[in-house]
């Protein structure tokens, strides 16, 4: 068998993962070490750091400096490690939970900041480590521990709320769509500024039985079903839009990044003394 | 047989993602509960299989035509 590059990223030792057969947070992991491959970071300078929850796990998978955080608060510590030595490159991955509930404040203010980190969203539209309670990304009428009868809570639009606190890339594709996802999350690491990628992740386990799909594979001929490319969405009257989703990359802005502003504040401050 | 499958079994959780988005029925889930390779002279090598395995327990590497 040829070598594969992916492998050479996974701390191989660690394999098989814990996840649950099926769960798509192992695909979305390979879109994230092909993304590095493509951009051709320099493993000794890039950083992955994770919140708690099952896809904040993936950080212990990845044979790189790693960091596995407190929950909700994986941005500020990503954006100390960034601002400690900018020459990093600094991926955060996060969970729709760990993302938007508990870490609902840090995630915005780390858009507004607009420190340059790439940030990767594995949305399973559940708590799915502590056994299937609703997150804020739970889509309406959808079911949960903590909602038996449906969800009533109108859900987050994660990539929304990402361009208006300030992100300077925003993105989103779906663990059926590997190589698009890939191309996402590429970007945003391209990108130099606050990057958000949503990942649609299959969760059969704490998700999928609960709403009538616990088939992994039915889950992801959902997302192909229903996951459309921006321009083709944009002229989708909004009768047609259904279920339906959009993925591509829907924003991205140049602004100044925080490590630089915060630079000319010491210079400014160190009054040309050195 | 365009292609040559290789399965780290140690690694399946026997899914049937793979299974699922194979065009050619190539591959099924055996009594283990593992995929096996049931059809192997079908194989086209499109590699949906491994690029959707979310356990990187499937890999196809397309035969090299001998000259
Ligand atoms: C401070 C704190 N509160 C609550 C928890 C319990 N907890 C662990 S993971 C999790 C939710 C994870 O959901 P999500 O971020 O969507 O990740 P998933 O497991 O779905 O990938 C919660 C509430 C915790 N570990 N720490
Ligand atoms: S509970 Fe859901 S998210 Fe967690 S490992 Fe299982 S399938 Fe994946
Ligand atoms: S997709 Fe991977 S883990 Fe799932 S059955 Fe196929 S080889 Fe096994
Ligand atoms: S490479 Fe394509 S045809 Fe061959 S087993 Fe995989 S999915 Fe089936
Ligand atoms: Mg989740």
């Amino acid at each position: 068998m040829e070598d594969r590059i992916y492998e050479k990223y996974f701390r191989q030792h660690r394999l098989p993962h814990i996840w649950c057969p099926g769960c798509g947070n192992g695909i979305v992991m390979k879109a994230i070490v092909e993304a590095v491959e493509k951009q051709k970071l320099n493993r000794d300078n890039t950083v992955i750091v994770s919140g708690i929850g099952c896809s904040s796990r993936a950080s212990g998978y990845m044979d790189f400096d790693t960091l596995h955080t407190a929950h909700g608060r994986a941005i500020p510590f990503a954006t100390g490690i960034k601002l400690a030595n900018p020459k990093l490159n600094v991926i955060v991955i996060t969970g729709d939970g760990d993302c938007t509930a508990i870490g609902g404040n840090h995630f915005i203010h780390g858009a507004r900041r607009n420190v340059d980190l790439t940030v990767v969203l594995f949305n399973n539209s559940i708590y799915g480590m502590t056994g299937g309670q609703a997150s804020p990304m739970t889509p309406v009428h959808k079911k949960a521990t903590t909602a038996p009868y449906g969800s009533v809570d109108r859900p987050f639009d994660a990539c929304h709320l990402a361009e208006a606190a300030g992100a300077a890339y925003v993105a989103r594709s779906t663990a059926f769509h590997v190589q698009h996802l890939t191309d996402m999350i590429a970007g945003g690491i391209a990108r130099d500024g606050f990057s958000f990628i949503e990942a649609v992740v299959q969760c059969p386990t704490a998700y999928g039985r609960k709403n009538k799909m616990a088939d992994p594979a039915q889950m992801m001929m959902w997302m192909r079903d229903n996951a459309v490319m921006k321009a083709a969405w944009d002229k989708l009257p909004t009768d047609k839009r259904d279920e339906k989703f959009p993925i591509g990359v829907f924003y991205q802005h140049e602004f100044t990044e925080y490590g630089k502003a915060y630079n000319e504040v010491i210079e400014m401050a160190q009054g040309g003394k050195k | 047989m365009k292609a040559e499958i290789f399965l780290k079994s140690e690694r399946c959780k026997g899914c049937g993602i793979c299974v699922a988005f194979c065009p050619k029925k190539v591959l099924a889930i055996d009594a283990l509960g593992r995929c096996s390779i049931v059809n192997p002279d079908e194989c086209i090598a499109c590699g949906q299989c491994e690029l959707r395995c979310p356990d990187y327990a499937i890999f196809v590497d397309k035969k090299k035509v001998a000259k």
